[in-house]
């Protein structure tokens, strides 16, 4: 009966679980809730093999709201205990939840070396901007001069972009998303479940605490035809109203430019490429509003699989026992007396 | 005069053990040939006991006194358990090797130099004003002061070696007279550098002829040759193995047991990394091993490699320890196998990481966050660092608990004859994951053991959520209410606590279980406390040796054993960490002898410390 339950067609409320959600009403982590379980049923996601692996922070609570395997851990190290789940059982498909600050910040590090490794797994970072759960300090996204508790006068530390830091790491998959573009981070999603290696996803997400409408500069939707640009492999990497303007490359700043398409030259106006490493660094590097901020798939371009390559190199057709390794060593035999 | 008169037995030129310290230049190759007589030895039926001691720099300036290095072998024909406190003979290749380790040379030893390195230049890097060999500083020593570097290069001298690569063969010709003065047989070791330099066979050969012709001065220049009494070994297949290597080796093995894969995630740290290094060629009998990016990664790999189903087992030393009790309270909390290895260096900070010390103890009991008891063992030989490993292993497993294994550098490194084990002779470690979907809850508990129900992903119907925040005792949900912390508070304590249960009896090591003194320790300090307690029982005196094996918690009937002494020792390479703890265990006679040098032990601090103490008494 159990096998006949498992092997059914899930929903995405196949997904969810008694708990209550904690979060704020009206904060952005419900729609990227709702978009995973989605994601989850539309791909076919089984729930036994599936883990949520989370650090510390408001994005963190996560696991708890979907029916999977689910690993609520410590502060910035979620990659690290995904890390040794993928090395326990690289059939497992692991999705980390972290945000800005415990991605960036405290867990840095750790981020910077499963996307190096190339771990199989998605990484989701809620980008707010803000350290919500400790109430509202500035993060290391947060852009100059934000006023917080613990930055009265405005912060003055420069911001990390996490795509860019992504992609500076190694990342083999990078793309942006954001929390009411639910379409295409549906799509994103699906993007980096599929991708072999690991998935590096940027979310925008408004925390209507701490730091309300801070994305609105190209989320709002009045702002995001002229100051985004959505990205799809193969199209012309245009925006605006009516398609009006595109990115061309600047040859003599080595990167792009803006130009308006009918009186700069149409021919000229970049296709995205996800494999161009370089064509990803330039848009993920677009500051808004002197460009479009670039959301979709910005890279996609897979490498050698970290845990692939560990298993591989234990089990090369020579397996050995251990007792064999044992004595493989410099060892001798004394003989009983009766020998 | 003999020069090993102290230990003389009774059959004239026989004696019963001998310690030879090799000491030169860091790139002379004193650890080679001093793991080589340990071989040599192990094969001419003696047991024994080794010792490195290198200098922290990779590479430091030749003829410096910071540069030397050094081996020490204890072997002879009865058990060995220390690496001697005073050396037979001292093998000093250069001067500053002289001059920094003629201390532990006994008076009347016999010492060994190279004429040929007694320059101007060296003994003024070495702080001699005048050469020791001639101003009466050896006085009292037997010495034998051949030109060796000049020796070795006519041994060599038909090979089609250049003078650089000639001259470094002359550890193996300073190896050659040991084997002839001490009886060795030369084979293994010619075995052995035929199969090291199989790729490149005039060095091979360059090696064998300094080795020979090391030995045929022996026999030349007649020097006292010594015959060292034999021991009959247990049948059984030998290796000689170090404390790390037998820790791998019973970590690797407990997986085995309990049909888990080991995953072993680590950072680099001295004296921790040989574990990681040892394990690392083991990939091939399934083991994985995982160089982390830092200690709090490593921790967390481990953690999730158990939450995986896996044994996740984490190693490094005191500052790599510190870094990793955030993620050691995690798997606390969620209740999860966890094997924490420190092996113990001279603290604190950077402290001396070469050198050996039990002085993370404490930090082993208490430090992490909150109420975050666990289990913690310890190794004081490399027998026992494999016997623990697999303690842990079956700790970690039935109790669903982090289990800290406590090693140092000194057990770590130290090296002796040691049967290997057939692995499945061993009990095996059986606790099954949980499977059945409709009877599932987390923190269901064994009634026995109180350990939570373990299911891992990829078992339909299990799925389940854990972390670091209180869960409901009966649910395993998240829950801030009182009466529930303090519950499972209790529980988490009670489960430890609980442990004891299935600990074998503590009995003494040596002496009867009641008396008037037990000297009580734990870890490497084993060694001479055997041997102290087993020359004063030879002399008739009444003491015990109680050897700790589980510092939390500690073996069910260990306060009654120790309550039937009226006066506990406790010698440790600490300020008295256990002693603390046995006295705020309410024991009130318990004494702590501390040593705080980055040396271990000498059998004869510990038998004047005893004599001392039992006199006193007498008064």
């Amino acid at each position: 009966m159990n096998e006949q339950v498992t092997q059914a067609k899930l929903t995405a409320a196949d997904f969810a679980t008694d708990q209550e959600v904690r979060w704020c009403p009206g904060c952005g982590d419900y729609a990227i809730l709702k978009a995973v379980r989605t994601v989850l049923a539309e791909v076919g996601a089984r729930r036994e093999n599936t883990v949520f692996v989370s650090g510390i922070g408001c994005s963190s609570r996560f696991p708890y709201y979907i029916d999977t395997y689910g690993f609520h851990t410590i502060h910035g190290r979620a990659p690290a205990v995904a890390t040794g789940m993928l090395l326990a059982n690289p059939d497992l498909d692991v999705w980390i939840i972290t945000g800005d600050g415990d991605g960036l910040s405290i867990g840095g590090n750790h981020l910077l070396h499963i996307l190096r490794r190339n771990l199989n797994c998605q990484i989701l970072l809620f980008n707010n901007e803000t350290y919500g759960l400790t109430k509202g300090q500035y993060s290391p996204t947060s852009h100059l001069a934000t006023r917080s508790p613990s930055s009265p006068g405005g912060s003055i530390d420069n911001p990390v972009d996490p795509a860019s830091f992504a992609l500076g790491c190694g990342a083999r998959f990078v793309a942006r998303g954001v929390d009411t573009q639910i379409g295409q981070l549906t799509e994103v999603l699906k993007a980096a479940y599929h991708h072999e290696g690991a998935a590096f996803v940027e979310i925008f997400q408004n925390c209507i605490v701490f730091n309300e409408d801070v994305f609105d500069g190209f989320t709002a939707k009045s702002n995001v035809a002229e100051h985004q640009l959505q990205v799809e492999p193969g199209k012309p990497l245009v925006y605006g109203a009516d398609d009006s303007r595109g990115l061309v490359f600047d040859a003599a700043a080595l990167g792009l430019r803006t130009a308006e398409l009918g009186s700069d030259s149409e021919a000229d106006v970049l296709v995205h490429d996800p494999a161009n490493y370089n064509l990803a660094t330039a848009l993920a590097r677009m500051n808004n509003p002197e460009f479009p901020m670039a959301t979709g798939v910005l890279y996609d371009n897979p490498g050698p699989v970290y845990a692939a390559a560990a298993d591989q190199s234990g089990s090369d057709g020579n397996a050995r026992s251990l007792m064999d390794a044992m004595r493989a060593g410099f060892s001798w035999k004394v003989a009983g007396k009766e020998q | 005069m003999n020069i090993a008169e102290g230990s003389a037995s009774p059959e004239g030129n026989t004696v019963e053990t001998v310690v030879v310290r090799f000491a030169g230049d860091s790139g002379d190759g004193i650890q080679v040939i001093g793991s080589q007589l340990g071989l040599a030895s192990a094969m001419s039926e003696n047991d024994l006991g080794t010792f490195p001691e290198y200098p922290s720099e990779v590479r430091a300036p030749v003829g410096t006194t910071y540069g030397v290095s050094a081996y020490q072998v204890h072997f002879g024909g009865r058990p060995i358990k220390t690496i001697g406190d005073e050396a037979d003979m001292l093998v000093a290749l250069n001067p500053a090797a002289l001059t920094t380790n003629l201390d532990i040379l006994k008076k009347g030893g016999t010492v060994l130099v190279d004429a040929g390195t007694f320059s101007e230049r060296n003994l003024e890097k070495a702080g001699y004003k005048a050469s020791p060999l001639e101003d009466g500083t050896l006085d009292g020593y037997r010495v034998m002061a051949p030109d060796i570097s000049k020796l070795t290069l006519e041994s060599v001298a038909d090979l089609s070696l250049n003078r650089k690569a000639s001259l470094r063969c002359k550890n193996f010709w300073a190896l050659g007279l040991v084997y002839w003065m001490y009886g060795r047989d030369r084979q293994p070791t010619i075995a052995w550098l035929n199969r090291k330099f199989a790729g490149n066979p005039d060095v091979a050969k360059a090696n064998i002829a300094a080795l020979n012709a090391g030995h045929a001065y022996g026999e030349t220049v007649e020097a006292t040759a010594q015959e060292v009494a034999r021991i009959e070994p247990a049948p059984g297949i030998y290796s000689f193995v170090t404390g790390y290597e037998a820790l791998a080796w019973g970590l690797a093995t407990a997986a085995e047991l309990a049909n888990r894969k080991l995953v072993f995630s680590s950072y680099p740290i001295t004296p921790a990394s040989p574990l990681l290094h040892t394990l690392a060629r083991l990939s091939d009998t399934g083991v994985t091993t995982f160089q982390a990016e830092d200690e709090i990664a490593a921790t967390c790999a481990a953690i999730g490699a158990s939450f995986t189903g896996g044994l996740g087992v984490t190693s490094s030393s005191g500052p790599g320890i510190a870094l990793k009790q955030e993620a050691m309270s995690l798997a606390v909390s969620a209740e999860l196998p966890l094997i924490i290895v420190n092996t113990q260096r001279a603290g604190p900070s950077t402290g001396m990481p070469t050198k050996t010390e039990q002085s993370d103890l404490n930090q082993a009991l208490y430090g992490r966050h909150g109420e975050s008891p666990l289990a913690v063992l310890a190794a004081g030989s490399p027998a026992e660092c494999f016997e623990m490993a697999i303690e842990a292993a079956r700790i970690a497993l039935t109790y669903m608990t982090p289990v800290i294994l406590l090693s140092d550098g000194f057990v770590a490194n130290s090296s002796s004859p040691w049967i290997l084990p057939d692995i499945d002779a061993l009990p095996r470690i059986n606790v099954a994951n949980h499977t059945d979907a409709e009877s599932f809850n987390p923190f269901e508990r064994d009634p026995e053991t109180l350990a939570r129900s373990w299911a891992i992903p990829g078992t339909p119907g299990c799925e389940h959520r854990i972390g670091g925040i209180e869960k409901d005792y009966a649910t395993g949900h998240i829950s801030y209410e009182p009466e529930n912390h303090q519950k499972m508070t209790d529980v988490r304590s009670g489960k430890i606590a609980g442990i004891a249960k299935t600990i074998p009896p503590l009995e003494p090591d040596q002496g009867p279980p009641e008396g008037d003194l037990a000297i009580v320790g734990w870890g490497s300090t084993y060694g001479p406390i055997s041997r102290a307690v087993n020359n004063l029982r030879a002399r008739n005196y009444r003491v015990s040796h109680i050897h700790l094996r589980h510092l939390r918690p500690f073996a069910p009937n260990q306060d009654e054993l120790l309550a039937a002494f009226s006066y506990v020792l406790v010698p440790e390479m600490n300020t008295g960490q256990l002693a603390g703890l046995l006295r705020s265990e309410g024991f009130g006679n318990v004494e702590s002898l501390s040593k705080m040098t980055g040396r271990p032990f000498q059998v004869s601090e510990i038998e004047e410390a005893v004599l001392s103490r039992l006199e006193s008494s007498d008064e």
